[in-house]
Order: C-alpha cells, then sequence, then structure tokens
C-alpha cells in the first residue's frame, strides 16, 4: 500500500508520545510530597473511643462535642501535624494523628478522663479542675529534685480553696484525679491567692502530662477506647518503598509483553499505559482521597487490568484485518465494536467500587476510590488516547498493514 | 476442534468436587478471621536483634493475657540497622495499659526493640463484629446491584449465570483460605471485591460476544455460538490474565523478600487465585451455564 510517509505528521507523533512520558514522570515526581497517605503507610496513631454512660453526665451530641473540643486542645499540645478528631456515629470519636512523635504516650494522654478534684477530710469535694485558670510542671532542683504541678484558680476556685484551706487548718487535703488519689498534703496556712502545687511521685514527664491535661481540662464523658492502631512510620513506608518498584517492574513487564504481542499497536497501548499512571497520580493528588496499602496494591493490580480495554480493541481490529477490511476501516470498526464490552464490563467493576464507597469506611473505602479512579482512567487512555494515537500515527503514514498490530496480511 | 460446551460437564463436575473441597474445610476448619473481624490484638515487634522464639514465650509467659496468644516471626531480607527482625502476636484484646506493660517487658529485654518499625493493633468486639456486618452488606449489596445491572443490560440469564460463576470464584477463594488457614482481615475483602470485578469483567467480555453472535440464530445454533464466542475471547482472556499476573508476581516477589510481611502477601495471593479462579468460571462455568438456563426455557416453552 504504498503510502508515502508524512514527516511532519510523523514529528507531530514523536512529539506528542515524548510529552506524554514527560507528563507521566513530572507528575509521579511530584506525586511523591503530594499524595495525602493513610495512616497504615504513613504510620500514626488510630484510636476510636466510645463514651460511656456512667450517670454523671449523659452521652448525646454535645457531651461528644465538648469531649472533641478537650481532646482537639490535648493533641494541640502535644504538637501533633493535621489531625483527625471527629465524631463517628452518635456516642464515637474517630482520631487520627498521622507522623506523631510518641504515639504510645498520645494514646494515653487523648483517652484519659483527667477529672481533677480537691476533696477535704470529710470526704466532701472542695473543688474541681474546672476552676484551673493555669497549670504548670516545675521543678526546684535546690530544694528537692521532684517535678511538681504548680495551679492557678479563677476566681470562684479562689475563694472555695481559701475557705477550705481555712477550714481545714493543719488537715490533710486530697488529690484526687480520676478516683486515685496522688497526694494528701497538710494544710500549713490559709491560701488567699489561689496558687497550689500538687507533688507526687511523678517522672518530669509524668508531670508535664498532667499539667497538660489540667490545661485543657478534664472530658465531660468517660471514654473507652473499642480499636486502637498504632503504627511505626517505617514499616509502612517501606512497603509502599517496594510497591512502587512493584509497580514499575510491573510496568515494564506488561509494556514489554504488549509489545512483543501487538508489535507497534502494543508499544501505543504502553504508551497509554503511562498516560494512566499519571491520570491516576494526577487524580489521587488532586482529589480529597487517601492513600492506604490496599490502595496501592489495588492500583498497581489495575496496571494489568488497565490494559484489558486494549487487548479487547486490538483482538477485535485483528479480526476485522483477517475478515479482509482495510486498515482504516479494521482500526475503526475495532474501536466501536469494542466500546460496549468494554463499558459494559466496567461499569460492573464500577457499581462495586460505588458500593463499596458507600458502605465501607476506612481502608477499603480508600480502596474503593483509588480502584474507581483506575477504573474510569483506565477506560479514557486505552479507548480515546490510544485511538487519538493510532489514527494519528495513520496518517503520519506509519501504519500501512496488519504488521502494525500482528497480523500478516 | 475443542467444545467448550461438550465439555461442560466435565467442568461442572470439577468445580461441584472443588466446591465440596472448599466446603468441608469451611465447615472442618472454620476461617481464620483476623482482628479486624473477630476482634484481638497484635503486636508486631521488630526486637532490633537476633532472638529465639523461646526467649519470646519466657517474655509472654509473664502475661496471663497472653497464654495461648499465636506467635511468629518475621524477617524481611533488606535490614537497615538490625532491619526487620521481628515477632508477631496475636492473642484476645488486651486493653491500653497492659498493652504498654507488654510492650514495656520487650523493651527491657530487647533495648533495641524499634518503635518505628512496629505496630500494635487493637479491635473490641464491637467493632469487629460491626466490620463483619459491613462486609457482608456491601458484598450483598454489590451483587444485587450487578444483577440488576447486567439483567438491563443483557437479560436475566446471563446475569444469573454471571452471579453463580462469581459466587463460584468467591468461594473457591475461601476455600483456599480456609484450607491454609490464612488470616482474613479488611485488606482480604478488598482483595476479593477485586477479583469479583475481575470475575464479573472476563464473563461480561464472552456474554456480549455471544449477545452479538447469537443475533438471527436458530436455537439449534446456540451451542455453537457459545463455543465460537468463548474461542473468539480466549486470547484477549489469556493475555488479560497474564498482564495482570505479571504485576501480581512483581508485587508478590517484592512482599516476599523484602517485607515479609503476611497480610500483603496473603492479599496479593488471594488476589491472585483470583484471577486463575476468574478466568476459569467464565470460560467453563459461566457460558455454558447460560446455555443450559436457555436451553431449559426452549424445552418449557415447547413442553406448552
Amino acid at each position: 500500500m504504498g503510502r508515502k510517509i508524512k514527516p511532519l505528521t510523523l514529528l507531530l507523533f514523536v512529539f506528542i508520545c515524548l510529552a506524554l512520558i514527560a507528563s507521566a514522570i513530572f507528575t509521579v515526581y511530584h506525586a511523591k510530597s503530594r499524595i495525602k497517605r493513610g495512616l497504615d503507610i504513613a504510620g500514626g496513631l488510630y484510636v476510636l473511643l466510645e463514651a460511656v454512660e456512667t450517670g454523671d453526665e449523659e452521652v448525646d451530641a454535645d457531651a461528644i462535642q465538648r469531649a472533641i473540643a478537650v481532646i482537639r486542645m490535648r493533641v494541640d499540645e502535644l504538637g501533633v501535624a493535621e489531625p483527625v478528631i471527629a465524631p463517628q456515629g452518635e456516642n464515637r470519636i474517630r482520631i487520627e494523628l498521622p507522623a506523631v512523635q510518641d504515639a504510645e504516650r498520645a494514646r494515653e494522654i487523648i483517652g484519659r478522663t483527667a477529672r481533677l478534684s480537691f476533696v477535704g477530710p470529710d470526704g466532701k469535694e472542695i473543688v474541681t479542675g474546672a476552676h484551673l485558670t493555669k497549670a504548670m510542671v516545675e521543678q526546684n532542683v535546690y530544694v528537692d529534685p521532684k517535678p511538681y504541678v504548680s495551679i492557678k484558680f479563677d476566681e470562684e476556685g479562689t475563694r472555695k480553696f481559701g475557705k477550705a484551706t481555712g477550714e481545714f487548718l493543719k488537715q490533710p487535703i486530697s488529690i484526687v484525679l480520676d478516683g486515685e488519689v496522688i497526694s494528701s498534703p497538710i494544710v500549713n496556712s490559709v491560701i488567699t491567692n489561689g496558687e497550689a502545687i500538687i507533688t507526687g511521685n511523678f517522672t518530669y514527664e509524668e508531670a508535664a502530662d498532667l499539667a497538660l491535661l489540667l490545661r485543657s481540662g478534664s472530658l465531660p464523658v468517660e471514654l473507652k477506647t473499642m480499636e486502637s492502631r498504632l503504627i511505626g512510620p517505617t514499616l509502612g513506608q517501606r512497603t509502599e518503598a517496594i510497591s512502587v518498584y512493584a509497580a514499575a517492574v510491573g510496568l515494564a513487564a506488561v509494556f514489554l509483553f504488549m509489545l512483543l504481542y501487538y508489535r507497534f499497536a502494543g508499544f501505543i497501548a504502553g504508551i497509554a499505559l503511562v498516560f494512566y499512571l499519571t491520570l491516576v497520580t494526577g487524580a489521587l493528588m488532586l482529589l480529597p482521597t487517601t492513600l492506604t496499602l490496599p490502595g496501592i496494591a489495588g492500583l498497581i493490580l489495575s496496571i494489568g487490568m488497565a490494559v484489558d480495554a486494549n487487548v479487547i480493541i486490538f483482538e477485535r481490529i485483528k479480526d476485522e484485518l483477517r475478515a479482509g477490511r482495510t486498515v482504516r476501516t479494521a482500526m475503526e470498526n475495532g474501536f466501536d465494536r469494542a466500546f460496549t464490552t468494554i463499558l459494559d464490563s466496567n461499569v460492573t467493576t464500577i457499581i462495586a467500587t460505588i458500593v463499596l464507597f458507600a458502605l465501607a469506611s476506612g481502608p477499603v473505602r480508600g480502596f474503593a476510590v483509588t480502584l474507581f479512579i483506575g477504573i474510569v482512567s483506565s477506560m479514557i487512555t486505552a479507548i480515546y488516547l490510544t485511538r487519538f494515537l493510532l489514527r494519528l500515527a495513520y496518517r503520519a503514514g506509519i501504519v500501512r498493514s496488519g504488521a502494525y498490530v500482528g497480523v500478516k496480511i | 476442534m475443542f467444545s467448550f460446551v461438550k465439555f461442560r460437564r466435565i467442568a461442572y463436575l470439577f468445580s461441584a468436587l472443588l466446591l465440596a473441597a472448599g466446603i468441608i474445610s469451611l465447615a472442618v476448619n472454620g476461617l481464620n478471621l483476623g482482628i479486624d473481624f473477630a476482634g484481638g490484638t497484635v503486636f508486631h515487634l521488630s526486637l532490633g536483634e537476633d532472638f529465639t522464639l523461646a526467649e519470646v514465650k519466657e517474655v509472654m509467659a509473664s502475661f496471663p493475657e497472653l497464654e495461648g496468644a499465636s506467635f511468629q516471626e518475621v524477617r524481611g531480607e533488606q535490614g537497615e540497622a538490625g532491619g526487620d527482625h521481628g515477632v508477631v502476636i496475636k492473642t484476645a484484646f488486651v486493653d491500653d495499659q497492659r498493652q504498654e506493660e507488654i510492650m514495656n517487658a520487650f523493651k527491657s529485654r530487647w533495648p533495641g526493640l524499634n518503635p518505628e518499625n512496629s505496630r500494635v493493633e487493637s479491635v473490641g468486639g464491637v467493632v469487629s463484629g460491626e466490620l463483619t456486618r459491613q462486609a457482608l452488606l456491601a458484598l450483598a449489596v454489590a451483587t444485587a446491584a450487578m444483577i440488576l445491572y447486567i439483567s438491563l443490560r443483557f437479560e436475566f440469564k446471563f446475569a444469573l449465570a454471571a452471579i453463580i460463576a462469581l459466587l463460584h470464584d468467591v468461594l473457591i477463594v475461601l476455600s483456599v483460605f480456609s484450607i491454609l488457614r490464612m488470616e482474613i482481615n479488611v485488606p482480604f475483602v478488598a482483595a476479593v471485591l477485586t477479583v469479583f470485578g475481575y470475575s464479573v469483567n472476563d464473563t461480561i467480555v464472552i456474554f456480549d460476544r455471544i449477545r452479538e453472535n447469537i443475533k438471527h440464530k436458530r436455537r439449534e445454533e446456540y451451542p455453537e455460538v457459545v463455543d465460537r464466542s468463548i474461542r473468539q475471547s480466549l486470547v484477549r482472556c489469556f493475555n488479560t490474565s497474564l498482564t495482570t499476573l505479571l504485576v501480581l508476581i512483581a508485587l508478590l516477589v517484592g512482599f516476599h523478600y523484602f517485607i515479609g510481611s503476611l497480610d500483603l502477601i496473603v492479599f496479593v495471593a488471594a488476589i491472585m487465585i483470583g484471577v486463575f479462579i476468574g478466568t476459569y468460571s467464565s470460560i467453563f462455568i459461566a457460558s455454558p451455564l447460560w446455555l443450559d438456563f436457555k436451553e431449559r426455557e426452549f424445552r418449557r416453552r415447547k413442553a406448552f
């Protein structure tokens, strides 16, 4: 078929292929820092707390909101970046702390009720931690190396505390935290300035944590841990690194296979596959989703499945060529006939991902989003991009016989 | 030429045997549910130096709640700074405070314990129960939605055949997990759902050919049409399975040699088995089943 090569069109074709590859490299390069990772990859702390009915306080939306406010203050004091503290259902609070420094300590601080009270020798409560305006850890190494927490009451607290110290002079006042007596110092003088110190057998860190808890206030309801996941940061990161490597190897293997089996058309499918990766990583960067380990696996799996549409199309084109159609007609018919097949087979999977997204939670939900993005992107690249590139190659004159898709006619 | 349609009795028998073996295993062994679905606590501790399981057992002995806990060694090949030599302990639910005490006991025995490379995950009974219900509900709704779509685009008989083939695949994957006592966690559900998608995908591609080839055909020609449709789809089924497997092998090798994390290997293995079974069932189960349904319909019509 004596069609001539058109140098300008050919140049355009080569340029577009190179641009697609370049865009893929650019996107993947930038993706590393821009894609939000789930806790299973980034590491950190995940806790699901449930409010317990104790009779003191009703568990309702308001109590949960106040508890969240307290927890948020505590988390802020810990200095954790990008924390998620959100209500879940009616009586639960979900906390996600990525990149938390000391996850064990964070977990302990978050869930503590931290109800502080001063109790007189008669067993009656004098004043509670709700009336504090200040709580700080201090240490006077010259007098006593033990750290302590110095506190200051608000106006009402100062009045109550002053009255009690007058009443119980030379008697012990117990300092009780969550039902446990920390210490019971003897009142030596009447305290009217509202300042006091809490001593105990603290390490410096324990005293600092206590001060932190007192500053942020007590939880209005008691919270019970329903689920907790404490994941070291390197564990997931290594998995991610290996997955990226596997993706690269897998991509190369699929590219090679397509090239060997479908020749020039396979090469085009490979280019489309590379651009598919660009689309998916781009979508993951722009959409508010988190990438989880099952999500990564789903993504890598989708590399293998993304060429499926191309395989279907190329097989159709081969059928058409064998049936004696011209190169041009076979190409167009192949795409047209394959379209409904690809649509129907993918829509069923899309339905599954939508159901999953609606009903599941956590990592599976992330997986559903990733798979959805993967399927839609693969349909776009495998159908439209491949078609565009093949038509261009045909116009450039480099596709002349069935050999371009591996048919000897 | 090989006839898939004539071969179908043998395929049905083969599948029935597989399923029977699977159901027996499910009944006898049950499923090895991980903490996501059964509740419990998992410690994955990177101990930072060489150890023996006997030493681990010694430390565990001082905690009554760890009695009867399962534990195993994990070892990744790519060790940086003492690397990934660690132990995974699975036990019933342990509360926060005891978790910390257990961690501290390990820390004092192995000061090199690296929290950066360790994890402690704990799921209470209430949450695991909810997760299980959620997963089952998701599977049921997804199945119903797919039946509906296939019925709309093709016909109900296609949908029925596709879903039977699909349940066949899922049951076989579950059986494999039951026989090998592999753990089932949330990633597993994701794997099963991928298999769902893959299996239906394959089936639809063949059905699509049947739908196309069946036009203006008489009922006597139906078996031949089914055979031809399968043959026309064969290269595609094979190639897509192959490309998918290529990627999965890369993943499996990576996870096995560099991480040694069982969870992930299991996840990939589940998808691999699913890909094999999904391709097999699309060719040997789904399409012949549709033919059987169709022939029954013809017979019934004739009877009236």
